[in-house]
C-alpha cells in the first residue's frame, strides 16, 4: 500500500533479473507490454496528452469560443497568472481550505476506525454507517446541506438555536462559509479515510493484541502501544492523499457558494474555469493549470523525499 | 405451455431492442452526440434563462406560438448569468447550439465578435418584417455589431424610480392630476424630493439595495455618472477612460445620499428594500422594473394595498435623463447543420415571440418591437407605459468582451460602488480602487481580437 512496502520486493527482482539476463525477460516484457496496453492507451489519451495539450495552449491565446490555437503568445500568459492578484488569493483559498479539513480528515476517521474496530456486535453497521456518505454524488450533498444552512429555516441554522447560539450566515459571510463547507466536507469524505484505516486495521495480527492481554495490556494500553504505532504507514498515507484531495477541492464549493461571497472563497480550480470557460480565455487558464500542476507535483515529490530519507533512517537504525 | 424463454436469448432480445431503439430515430439525442448533429428533438431547440414571472410569461408565449403554428419548440430554462452565457457560447463554438436564444444586449459583443451568431438584418429576417424600422432605435443600435445587427431586441428593461404614492401626496410631490410626480430637474430637485419623503414617511426618503447586489449598484452609479461622462472604458474595452471628476463627484452624490444627509440606509440587502418598500415605510425605491410584480397585489399593515407607481429617474447630475438599461433579445447561433426548414421555423418563432409581447410587458419590461409597444394592449398596461421614455434614453453597459448582466465587471465594479455607498471608502479612493479594478479588466488579453 505505501512505497516502502514496494521498494523492497521491486529491489530483489531487479537483482534477480541481473543475474538471469535469460531468452525468457524479451519475451515477458512483450506480453508485459501488451497487457499494460489498454492502461497505457487511456492514460495516453486522457491524462498524458491532455497535460501536453494544455502545455501548448497555455503558450497561444487560445479561446473557448473560436477554434484553432489563436496567436503565439510565449510566456506571457505565464507573466499575467503569476502576477494576478485573484491567482494567488483563490491559491490561497485551496491551501486554507487543506490547512482546514486535512487534520479533521486524517485524526478524526482515526479515533472513528479504532472505535469500530472494538465493537463486539454489528461492526458492520458501523463500517457502513461511516462510508455510506462517501457514494453519495457531490452536487446532491450540496443540495441537501444548502437546504440545512439556509438562514431562518434550515435545520442546523435552528439546531445552533437549540443550544442557545446564533448560527453564522453560512452561506452569505467568508467564515460562515469556511464553516459551512469544511462540515459538509468532513461529513462528506470522511468514509474514505475511514476505510483505509480499517483495512490497515484488520491487517494487525491478532497474536500481537492476544501476546499483549497476556501480558495484562488492558484496551486502552493496547490501543496506544500497538494499534496506533502499527497505523503510522497509513497514516502518513491518508495525511498524502488528503493533502492533495483538498487541494483539488472544487465541486462543493462551486456548487454550495459559487466560490462566494466576493470570491472569498473560490479556490484555484474554480478560478481556472471561471477564466478558461466563463471569461473564454483556455490559454491564460492553461498557464494557470500547469502553475498548479507544478505546486502539486512539488508537494508529492516534496512528501516522497521526506519518506525515502525517513525509510533510509529507520533502514539503518 | 410454451417454451420458456433461454436467458441466453432474453438478454440478447434485450440488448437488441435497446440498440434499436437508440439508432432508430437519427434525431435521437444519443444518436446525436455521437454524430456530432444537432439534436432534433423539436422544430425549433430554444434555450433561455427566464425563472419567475418572466418564466411564466415566456411560457405562454410559447404555448401560444406553438398552438397557432403548429410548430413544436423545446424550450429549456438554464440557470441565469455567468453559467448561462458559458453553455451558450461553448455550445455554439462546438457546433451544437440551439435555434434560437435568449442573450442580454449587453452580452452580444463577444458572442458576435467570435463570429458565433447568425445575422438578422437581411434575408428571411427582412422578408418577415422583422426591420430596424420597427425597433427602439436604442435597442436596435446596442444590437449592432461593427455595423452588422446580430440580435432580435425583445425589450429595454430600465432601472427605474418606484415611488409610493400615499407617502408623495402627504409630501406634496405630486402633480395636480395626481398621476404623476411634479417635474423635477437637477440634484437639488432630486435630493428636496427625497427629503420631503423622509418627512413623509418618519423614517427614510429612499432605498436602494447596496449589500451583497453589486449589479443594482452598478446600476445606480451607471445612470448617475452617464449624465456627465461617457463610458468608463473605450476602445473594445482596452483603454480605461474615466473621467475622474465626474466620478468623484458622482461618488460624493451618491455618499450625501446614505451619508451625511441621512436619506437612505447604508446596508440595506434585497430583503430591507423589499420589506421597506412593501411596508409603505420609504417613500422612493431605485431598482430595475422588473421587480413590479414583487410590488403587486402587496397589503399593507392597515388593510389598505400599496398604492405605487413607477416613473423614469429625472435628469439629476447632468442636463438630460439617463436610462441604464439592458435588453433581452433574440439570438440565433451559429450552426452549419442547420436544415433551411429549421432556419425558417426559427425566424417564425422570432416574429411569433415580438408579437406577443405585450404578454412580456406583464414582467415590467418595454417592448421593443413598436407594432406592439404602440398598441393599445401595451399602452394600457400601468405603470409600464409611464416609462416608455426610458428605452429611448437607454445607457447600456460599456462595449468590452467582459461586460453584460451578471458579469464579473459588474460584480467588481458594483463592489467598489458599494463600499462607497456604505462609507467605508472615500469617494477619492474608490475612483483609484475602479480604476485599478479596471485596469485588471483592460489589460487581460481578449478572447476576441
Amino acid at each position: 500500500m505505501t512505497t516502502s512496502a514496494l521498494a523492497a520486493p521491486a529491489t530483489g527482482v531487479n537483482t534477480d533479473v541481473r543475474r538471469r539476463p535469460g531468452q525468457a525477460q524479451g519475451g515477458e516484457n512483450r506480453s508485459g507490454w501488451l497487457f499494460a496496453t489498454p492502461f497505457l492507451v487511456l492514460y495516453v489519451a486522457f491524462l498524458i496528452g491532455p497535460v501536453l495539450i494544455g502545455l501548448v495552449i497555455s503558450l497561444f491565446n487560445t479561446t473557448t469560443v473560436t477554434s484553432g490555437l489563436g496567436s503565439w503568445v510565449g510566456l506571457s500568459n505565464y507573466a499575467a497568472v503569476l502576477s494576478n492578484g485573484d491567482f494567488w488569493a483563490s491559491m490561497w483559498h485551496s491551501v486554507l481550505f487543506t490547512l482546514l479539513t486535512t487534520p479533521l480528515l486524517v485524526l478524526l476517521p482515526l479515533l472513528f476506525a479504532v472505535f469500530a474496530s472494538r465493537v463486539v456486535h454489528n461492526r458492520w453497521f458501523f463500517r457502513l454507517a461511516f462510508f455510506a456518505p462517501y457514494v453519495v454524488p457531490s452536487s446532491a450533498v450540496c443540495l441537501i446541506f444548502a437546504f440545512m444552512y439556509t438562514p431562518q429555516t434550515g435545520l442546523v441554522t435552528n439546531a445552533f438555536g437549540w443550544v442557545g447560539l446564533t448560527a453564522p450566515n453560512f452561506l452569505g459571510t467568508t467564515s460562515g462559509a469556511w464553516f459551512a463547507v469544511v462540515l459538509l466536507t468532513l461529513w462528506w469524505t470522511f468514509g474514505f479515510n475511514f476505510i483505509l484505516y480499517t483495512a490497515a486495521i484488520q491487517d494487525i495480527s491478532e497474536e500481537v493484541y492476544e501476546a499483549a492481554s497476556i501480558d495484562g495490556a488492558g484496551p486502552w494500553q493496547q490501543i496506544r502501544s500497538i494499534t496506533i504505532p502499527l497505523l503510522r504507514p497509513t497514516m502518513s498515507l491518508v495525511l498524502i492523499l488528503q493533502v492533495l484531495a483538498s487541494l483539488k477541492v472544487f465541486d462543493q464549493i462551486y456548487i454550495l457558494l459559487a466560490g462566494g461571497p466576493n470570491y472569498s472563497t473560490r479556490p484555484v480550480i474554480e478560478y481556472i474555469y471561471d477564466t478558461g470557460f466563463t471569461s473564454y480565455r483556455g490559454g491564460y487558464a492553461a498557464a494557470a493549470t500547469m502553475v498548479y500542476f507544478v505546486i502539486l507535483v512539488a508537494v508529492s515529490a516534496g512528501w516522497l523525499l521526506v519518506r525515502r530519507s525517513r525509510t533510509a533512517t529507520a533502514a539503518n537504525a | 405451455m410454451t417454451t420458456p424463454l433461454s436467458r441466453r436469448r432474453f438478454l440478447a432480445a434485450g440488448a437488441g431492442l435497446t440498440l434499436a431503439s437508440t439508432m432508430s430515430a437519427c434525431g435521437s439525442p444519443v444518436v446525436a452526440s455521437l454524430t456530432g448533429g444537432q439534436p432534433a428533438t423539436a422544430d425549433v431547440i430554444y434555450w433561455h434563462l427566464f425563472g419567475g414571472g418572466d418564466g411564466v410569461n415566456m411560457a405562454t408565449m410559447v404555448d401560444k406560438f406553438q398552438k397557432s403554428t403548429g410548430i413544436s419548440v423545446e424550450a429549456t430554462l438554464l440557470s441565469w448569468g455567468n453559467p448561462y452565457y458559458t453553455k451558450l457560447a461553448l455550445s455554439a463554438s462546438s457546433g451544437r447550439p440551439p435555434d434560437v436564444a435568449i442573450s442580454h444586449l449587453s452580452r452580444l459583443p463577444l458572442l458576435a465578435q467570435a463570429g458565433l451568431l447568425e445575422r438578422v438584418d437581411g434575408g428571411r429576417f427582412t422578408s418577415a418584417g422583422i426591420t430596424q424600422d420597427k425597433f427602439t432605435p436604442a435597442a436596435w443600435s446596442k444590437a449592432t455589431v461593427n455595423g452588422r445587427v446580430y440580435a432580435v431586441p425583445l425589450d429595454t428593461h430600465p432601472f427605474v424610480l418606484f415611488y409610493n404614492v400615499a407617502l408623495a401626496r402627504k409630501a406634496g410631490l405630486l402633480n395636480q392630476a395626481g398621476d404623476d410626480l411634479k417635474p423635477m430637474k437637477g440634484r437639488n430637485d432630486f435630493v428636496d424630493a427625497i427629503k420631503a419623503m423622509k418627512d413623509a414617511s418618519g423614517e427614510f426618503g429612499a432605498v436602494c439595495t447596496i449589500t451583497a447586489d453589486p449589479s443594482t449598484c452598478w446600476r445606480l452609479f451607471t445612470m448617475l455618472y452617464r449624465g456627465v461622462a461617457g463610458p468608463i472604458v473605450s476602445d473594445q474595452g482596452t483603454r480605461v477612460t474615466i473621467d475622474r471628476s465626474a466620478m468623484e463627484e458622482t461618488f460624493a452624490f451618491m455618499q450625501s445620499l446614505t451619508g451625511k444627509l441621512g436619506l437612505m440606509p447604508s446596508n440595506a440587502t434585497s430583503t430591507t428594500s423589499s420589506t421597506l418598500f412593501s411596508q409603505g415605510k420609504v417613500g422612493f425605491l431605485f431598482d430595475g422594473e422588473w421587480q413590479i410584480p414583487t410590488y403587486r397585489g402587496v397589503t399593507l399593515a392597515n388593510g389598505k394595498a400599496l398604492d405605487f407607481n413607477v416613473v423614469p429617474f429625472p435628469a439629476i447630475l447632468g442636463p438630460k435623463p439617463v436610462a441604464y438599461a439592458d435588453s433581452h433579445s433574440l439570438i440565433v447561433p451559429r450552426s452549419s447543420g442547420r436544415s433551411a426548414k429549421r432556419s425558417a421555423d426559427g425566424v417564425r418563432f422570432i416574429k411569433g415571440l415580438l408579437n406577443e409581447s405585450a404578454i412580456w410587458a406583464g414582467g415590467g419590461h418595454i417592448p421593443a418591437w413598436l407594432p406592439v409597444q404602440q398598441s393599445k394592449a401595451f399602452l394600457h398596461q400601468k405603470p409600464q407605459s409611464n416609462y416608455i421614455q426610458a428605452a429611448f434614453n437607454a445607457v447600456y453597459d460599456p462595449v468590452a468582451w467582459y461586460t453584460g448582466a451578471g458579469s464579473d465587471f459588474q460584480t467588481a465594479m458594483g463592489s467598489v460602488i458599494s463600499s462607497v455607498m456604505t462609507g467605508n471608502t472615500s469617494p477619492k479612493s474608490g475612483v483609484d480602487a475602479m480604476t485599478a479594478s479596471l485596469k485588471q479588466f483592460s489589460t487581460a488579453r481578449p478572447p476576441v481580437d
